[in-house]
């Protein structure tokens, strides 16, 4: 059971608890039929918008022309902890072209999260629209309103604040000491849900649970091993950066054109924040330049609501790039301490987990990002004890938030190197060990009920399960048999790694998804979603779905996302949920459009209803004499006979979120020299189900591979002494380019998953998270080193292996660099290199202009 | 101040401010497949030709187009009638979020203007400066490959017909 202790009583009471009784309202089918075939989905159709894309026609945010709009710039603190003990505005005002400013004292303040998360969000209400007090570099200080980019810049440099510096909290391991200063020491910071909250101690949630007894685990373990890993800090970087334009439309009523993954979420919060209806609000959300989890943040919105609804005026806020680095948010950078017990015939006996996530300044996604490292890590490998501790702290940092991966990132690269090390310390082969250890189908794990987010999870068994066929087809690519274990002599080391990942589809009986479908006179379809096509291609893929099910092309469905006055509610992108959420929302709302069709088919033909069969837009009677096209339909049903609209709503929520799995293998070459580790082939089999549209099942795979390998190797914020982020531009935080690339082989295994839309689970994720073990378990295997604090720069590399070789020497081993290293280290098991793991983390790349 | 210029063949006088950038002045002409990305021509969202070179015009001065003919890929072509290089990419599925495709179409093209018969590695190279977080760049290299095979193929029936 998740501990939740209580330490504020919170005003809102929880969800009500599930009313046994039976109920009228309609259940979610636990189960979707599988076709004899399929005609639209499991094809690799055009994905609809694509056309638009590449010739420059599909709009985004920025792309509308709106007269007298303002520009709105914030003033971000310089400090990353400090009371605004005065601020003075005036000279700012005076300026021409600056139409108004605004500071804490102007607007109204209402605790809430960022996080655009369901209602009531686990994450805590600690953030403000202004606050008098700034709690990381780059926090909100104050907002100018102007009528070009340049003047409200300009304005900002005029704004005269007194602060009072504090000290700050920059080590999130000693964020809860005694003598800690505190970041949220306002009285009205509070959880909306009943949770451990204790802002006091800087310590923003806990999660605790544990299966069986990990003390007597150990004690039945062969070999125990103990290691403490660091995931780092890193940024979405979606080459859109965020952008709202906010305006009055002409009812009144605040419009919010902005790049968010949860139009809805942002409806809600924005109201919530401003303290006006969600009626008057209005978010449309145009195509958006990629999110990666910092768009399912409400970052804009408020600012350009409070601006639009003061100056009556239209505004947009467009971040720089370094505000994005600085003031979006960031994955949770975490300490994962991994004991574990494991017999000398392969069996785990225990695993304990133990967490410390730093949220940074706000507790955006700081609970359920920590309880995801859990729950989407722990059950992959069978063990009778188990125990999970994680703590989220504040510090002075860049606020955490959603980041593909969601936790799992962070916790796979722990588990996944901790278990080459358990392999190695018993002899066994690291793929053979992890063969007998993971889960399969038909299999469950207690972690499923035991975390959930906010609440207990849901218990379930695996019903399809691809993993296998993951690692065998991955071995051969990558030339496992011959190349594993062979390092070579030279200056340069060949290594091969290798990981096993699974995710999740959805968060079960929690997000909720749905989809409105009206008929065209000339058979096309209407499809109006309130899901979040963010560049994934969902639109294309829930369309594939819709035209299956109805039976028609998917030329023929006109899909449109999302707009919270046009289209149905959906939760959002986030979660792994799309394809697996609303696709099932989609078949349950086109099921019934279906059903109307053939009984207006039935009608015109005289043919009863059970006879008709769908046939790529035809509606046949029996024997398939008679037959009328979905066009003549819908004439029949607008304009002949008993009138009606052809159309139904549909609602889908998941009372599963079966795992994806995936094994990922590297290659690496390492310079003994200099330290560089070169990439030269990564190989990712992913099992999503049925892949609904393989190539972009692919082209997910591909893209969360790369930005898992730049972050494994060259992503990193590197900070001052005071918390300011030095390198906040592409030139020195490294996104990896074409030139970068290595050998890149990704394959789909597909597998059936019956709870999931024609078999579907969720395949967006799972991929970012395998290149930091991957590669990590591949520089271990060319070189002797476990590195644990990425990402593995040239400099950590170097450090490393000086510290192997010292410690090589003093214990009278062979230094691994005459001979062959992971033989040396082999000897050694019980003893690997913790000192050269505990090298400081700081710059590796050399900073060339460090922003103001 | 003004600038005479021509964008996508078509003759602009347009006013300008002295110091502002030609990212801007041609999304103000209408040209949105002008992408900002990073403002500091590290990304190449903003990327359009120039007199037939790739530029960041993020970093350019709008006055310094005076005179040239630039190109965006709404001058490549249109949903009717694509450019090689365009359907190259939608078939190809190099297409999810396409924030980054219009300045990695231009690039791509200034790489096929100048050398037909690229290797992976001179795409790599031409398209290196074209920031792309959703694809992992795979498909996008298939694309201007594809795209290169299918203009000779073009080029060589229409050599038949002169």
């Amino acid at each position: 059971m998740a501990k939740t202790a209580k330490k504020e009583t919170p005003k809102k009471a929880a969800p009500a608890a599930k009313v046994a009784a039976v109920s009228p309202i309609p259940e979610s089918p636990l189960f979707f039929e599988k076709p004899e075939k399929f005609n639209q989905v499991n094809h690799s159709l055009t994905k609809i918008d694509s056309m638009g894309l590449v010739c420059g026609q599909q709009k985004y945010v920025a792309d509308i022309d709106l007269p007298n709009l303002l520009h709105i710039k914030v003033l971000g603190s310089p400090h990353a902890h400090a009371v605004i003990k005065s601020i003075d505005v005036e000279d700012a005002r005076k300026m021409p072209g600056v139409v108004a400013v605004f500071t804490y004292k102007d607007v109204p303040r209402i605790p809430r999260t960022t996080a655009g998360q369901g209602f009531p969000e686990p994450s805590p209400y600690d953030t403000y629209l202004l606050d008098s007090k700034v709690r990381f570099v780059g926090d909100r200080v104050a907002i100018v309103a102007a009528e070009t980019p340049e003047a409200a810049s300009e304005a900002c440099t005029k704004i005269k604040v007194q602060y009072q510096v504090l000290k700050a909290v920059l080590d999130p391991e000693k964020a809860r000491d005694k003598d800690a200063p505190i970041i949220h020491d306002e009285k009205d910071c509070r959880v909306p849900i009943p949770i451990f909250y204790d802002p006091k101690h800087n310590h923003c949630s806990h999660v605790e649970t544990a299966v069986g007894d990990v003390k007597k685990g150990f004690k039945q373990a062969d070999v125990v091993l103990e290691k403490t890993y660091y995931p780092h800090y890193a940024q979405h970087c979606p080459i859109e950066p965020h952008i709202c334009i906010g305006y009055l439309d002409e009812n009144d009523r605040l419009v919010l054109r902005t790049s968010t993954q949860v139009p809805f979420h942002a409806r809600r919060i924005t109201a919530q924040t401003l303290g006006i209806p969600v009626k008057k609000i209005r978010v449309i959300k145009p195509r958006i330049g990629g999110g990666f989890g910092t768009k399912q943040e409400v970052l804009l919105e408020d600012v350009c609501g409070l601006v639009a609804l003061k100056t009556r005026r239209p505004c947009v806020w467009a971040l720089t790039r370094a505000e994005e680095f600085m003031a979006a948010r960031t994955r949770h950078p975490m300490v994962v301490t991994i004991q574990s017990g494991v017999k000398k015939n392969g069996t785990i006996t225990a695993i304990s987990m133990r967490i410390i996530s730093n949220t940074g300044a706000y507790g955006s996604h700081g609970l359920t990002v920590l309880s995801n490292c859990g729950s989407k890590v722990l059950p992959l490998y069978r063990a009778d004890n188990i125990e999970f501790i994680g703590d989220t702290v504040y510090t002075n940092l860049p606020v955490g938030g959603a980041y593909r991966g969601y936790g799992a990132t962070q916790a796979a690269f722990a588990m996944e190197c901790q278990m080459d090390e358990m392999a190695e310390a018993i002899g066994m082969d690291p793929i053979k060990f992890r063969q007998m250890n993971h889960i399969k189908e038909g299999e469950s794990s207690p972690i499923f009920k035991a975390l959930g987010e906010g609440r207990e999870g849901v218990d379930m068994a695996i019903g399809s399960c691809g993993l296998s066929k993951c690692i065998t087809e991955g071995m051969k690519h990558i030339d496992w048999a011959k190349k594993y274990g062979k390092p070579g002599n030279g200056t340069k080391r060949r290594g091969l790694g290798m990981c096993c990942l699974m995710q999740g589809s959805s968060i079960p009986e929690i997000d909720m998804g749905a989809v409105f479908i009206k008929m065209n006179e000339d058979g096309s379809f209407n499809m109006l979603l309130g899901a979040t096509d963010l560049g994934t291609g969902s639109d294309t893929v829930l369309g594939q779905i819709a035209a299956e099910t109805i039976g028609c092309k998917l030329t023929d469905m006109l899909v449109y996302s999302s707009d919270t006055d046009m289209t149905p509610f959906d939760v959002g992108a986030y979660a792994s949920s799309t394809t697996y959420l609303t696709g099932g929302a989609v078949i349950n709302c086109a099921k019934k459009v279906r059903e109307q069709i053939v009984a207006v088919a039935a009608s015109i033909m005289g043919e009863k209803s059970e006879d008709i069969s769908i046939d790529d837009g035809i509606c046949y009677g029996k024997g398939r004499k008679n037959k009328v096209t979905f066009g003549q339909v819908c004439n029949y049903a607008m304009y002949e006979h008993k009138q009606f609209q052809i159309g139904a709503i549909g609602s889908h929520i998941s009372h599963a979120s079966p795992p994806p799995f995936s094994a990922h293998f590297a290659e690496v070459e390492v310079d003994t020299e200099t330290g560089e580790v070169k990439l030269l082939k990564y190989v990712a089999g992913v099992d999503c189900g049925t892949a609904i549209n393989p190539q972009l099942a692919d082209g997910q795979t591909q893209g969360a591979c790369m930005n898992g390998i730049s972050f494994a190797l060259t992503e990193e914020y590197i900070f001052d002494e005071n918390g300011r982020m030095l390198n906040p531009n592409f030139g020195n935080y490294k996104i990896w380019s074409t030139k970068d690339m290595p050998e890149l082989v990704t394959f789909l295994v597909p597998t059936y998953e019956k709870t999931g839309p024609y078999g579907a689970k969720s395949v967006s994720e799972i991929s970012i998270n395998g290149a930091l073990p991957a590669i990590g378990n591949a520089i271990k295997n060319a070189v002797g080193i476990r590195l644990t604090r990425p990402p593995y720069t040239a400099e950590k590399v170097l450090t490393a292996m000086k510290e192997l070789n010292k410690s090589a020497k003093v214990t009278g081993k062979a230094a691994p660099k005459a001979a062959s290293a992971a033989k040396a280290v082999k000897a050694k098991a019980e003893k690997p290199a913790v000192k050269a793991a505990k090298a400081p983390a700081k710059s590796a790349a050399p900073v060339k202009k460090a922003k103001k | 101040m003004k600038l005479n210029t021509k964008i996508n063949g078509k003759a602009f006088c347009l006013e300008i401010q002295p110091n502002a950038t030609l990212m801007d002045v041609l999304r103000q002409a209408g040209m949105k497949s002008v992408k900002f990305g990073c403002g500091e021509g590290s990304c190449g969202s903003c990327a359009v030709m120039i007199d037939g070179r790739p530029r960041n015009s993020c970093i350019t001065l709008a006055g310094c187009a005076e005179g040239a003919e630039i190109l965006t890929v709404e001058g490549m072509g249109n949903p009717e009638n694509p450019h090689v290089l365009q359907k190259a990419f939608v078939d190809t599925g190099s297409t999810q979020c396409g924030y980054c495709n219009p300045g990695s179409l231009i690039a791509a093209k200034a790489l096929l203007d100048k050398n037909p018969n690229p290797t992976a590695e001179d795409v790599k190279d031409a398209l290196d400066g074209n920031l792309c977080r959703c694809t992992g760049y795979v498909k996008r290299i298939d694309a201007v490959l594809q795209a290169a095979a299918e203009s000779k193929k073009t080029t060589k029936s229409t050599r038949g017909k002169k």
